[in-house]
């Protein structure tokens, strides 16, 4: 069973190795000559201003994060179901639509008022 | 089915080489073609029709300084391009590129694993892009990046709900995760003789919910607010440089080909088509030769978009993610589960299918075009009260045909 794995332990060895191979010859043969403005911020040619520690963004990306949690598990509560659901049959399609539908009207909920507006 | 070593190696080389070779030859022909839709020539000098440019331009990255700024996060910095690189190659794992070949007295499938969770496999290891891409963002400490970084991960998360929501409709019908399942499932006669059992037919809005979100997921035009240089310089790369920078770039051209290859197998029967009646002993090649043909028609695809689409705006991008998306994907999984189970009792007299067909169609167009012309931009529903707010004049006034004349020139810009 896990001696499926064995190739594709193969390719991410050769992955690792072209990457890593690649950036290990590129800091040998590349230049390296650093100043001090090369190696600040790059703010569009302006003198660095911001401290990033205190950069803000829209609150709006919690909210993406959050629902994408909700939704992806429920992706991933559909996909065991998937396969397996001509054995449970209408009971099984029915509570995997009872739970869509309970997730379905939070949904709406959470749209018609608003959460999902981006102004 | 014991196998000696070097069909696995051999496996894994040949998938290796052929999907670096094939994103090279995808970045020169995306040059190309944009360079014709512009009127322009493009890349024509290096080797015939300037073929050669793409390892001429990666043997120039090499000799770039690979510039570290002092505020960046070491550790997490120098991961994030390998992170990247290391799963756009790791998807391709459970894409059969063709069929058994027999090389040396030894059958095998032209893949790297069959494995029973392939589709699981996918999903997970094309999600794992969205790490790359955030803590290079928030690992270069620096404004730019970190708003496209967070930007692009918001947009790609979004989509990736969508896309999984796609496929979960494909495992129901197939009742398997693994990608060979799948794609024997496909075989055969489809409803109507002549047409193959593509899952792109019967399960048509999925398939186009996983197109619309495999755009999305490789960043590429119109969806590709990550690098809007209008608006963040470079987005979550713009501190990166010299090969590390060439990592991104790779990554990204990657999941183009990735995503195209990926739709394959699930939507468009994988490698499978006909042979023509060729004797065994070529036959093998048809179905390299499909997949690569399937395969290639999506990257053109989205060379096509790139040449032919502006960028979309980002609430536009969100609303079309999260409002029309998600709920086609979501109703759409348990409309194919429900049809299933009819299948498996009996199944529907031919015209109440068509009829039921048709009534889909029209729903379905309705959801997508109707709501937009009703409800126009909402941004300008929303300012027009604002400007008329506190004089409100009444139709028969005087002059409130002048007000309203001004009244929407200035609402116009």
């Amino acid at each position: 069973m896990l001696s499926e794995y064995l190739p594709v332990l193969l390719l991410f060895g050769l992955a690792v190795a072209f990457a890593v191979g690649s950036l290990v010859v590129s800091s040998l043969v590349g230049p390296r000559v650093p100043n001090p403005t090369k190696l600040a911020a790059y703010e569009s040619g302006n003198i660095p201003l911001a401290d990033v520690r205190n950069t803000r963004f829209s609150v709006k990306f919690y909210m993406v994060a959050m629902l994408f949690l909700i939704f992806d598990i429920e992706v991933v509560f559909i996909y065991p179901w998937a396969v397996v659901f001509r054995e449970l049959g209408w009971f099984g399609l029915g509570q995997m639509a009872l739970f869509i539908g309970i997730l379905g009207v939070a949904f709406v909920y959470e749209i018609g008022r608003g959460g999902l507006e981006w102004d | 089915m014991e196998q000696p070593l070097w069909v696995p190696v051999l496996q894994a080389v040949v998938v290796f080489a052929y999907y670096l070779l094939i994103t090279a030859v995808l970045i020169w022909a995306e040059r190309r073609v944009v360079a014709r839709m512009q009127s322009r020539l493009g890349p024509n000098r290096v080797g015939p029709f300037g073929i050669l440019q793409t390892l001429v331009d990666g043997a120039k990255m090499f000799f770039k300084e690979d510039i570290t700024p002092g505020m960046v996060n070491k550790v997490i910095y120098n991961l994030a391009p390998l992170v990247g690189v290391i799963a756009g190659f790791l998807v391709v794992a459970v894409i059969p590129i063709g069929g058994e070949v027999t090389l040396f007295g030894e059958t095998f499938t032209l893949v790297v694993a069959d494995l029973s969770i392939g589709v699981l496999w996918i999903l997970a290891l094309s999600s794992i892009h969205v790490y790359s891409v955030f803590l290079a963002g928030w690992a270069s400490n620096s404004p730019y990046p970190l708003l496209g970084g967070i930007r692009s991960s918001a947009q790609m998360i979004s989509y990736e709900i969508a896309q999984g929501l796609a496929v979960a409709s494909v495992v129901i019908y197939a009742g398997s995760l693994r990608v060979s399942d799948i794609v024997a499932a496909q075989s055969g006669p489809g409803f109507i003789d002549g047409v193959p059992a593509w899952y792109a037919i019967p399960l048509f809005p999925a398939f186009l919910v996983f197109v619309i979100g495999m755009v999305a997921e490789a960043g590429r035009p119109p969806f590709d607010l990550a690098e809007a240089e209008g608006e963040l310089v470079g987005g979550f790369n713009t501190e990166y440089s010299g090969m590390r920078f060439g990592m991104f770039m790779l990554a990204e051209f990657m999941s183009v080909v990735t995503m195209s290859a990926i739709v394959v197998p699930l939507f468009l029967g994988g490698p499978a088509g006909p042979t023509f009646g060729l004797p065994d002993s070529v036959a093998w090649v048809m179905p390299i030769l499909w997949f690569f043909l399937k395969m290639v028609g999506f990257i053109f695809f989205f060379i096509l978009l790139r040449g032919a689409m502006p960028r979309y705006r980002y609430d536009k991008l969100m609303n079309l993610g999260w409002k029309v998306l998600i709920p086609v994907a979501l109703v759409w999984t348990l409309v194919t589960a429900t049809f299933v189970l009819i299948e498996e009792a009996g199944g529907l007299p031919a015209g109440t299918r068509l009829g039921l067909a048709v009534a889909a169609a029209v729903i379905l167009l309705v959801l997508l075009f109707g709501g937009r012309a009703s409800a126009p931009d909402t941004r300008s529903v929303a300012k027009a009260p604002d400007i008329t707010a506190g004089r409100t004049p009444a139709l028969d006034e005087p002059g409130s045909a002048d007000l309203q004349a001004t009244d929407h020139q200035e609402v116009a810009p």
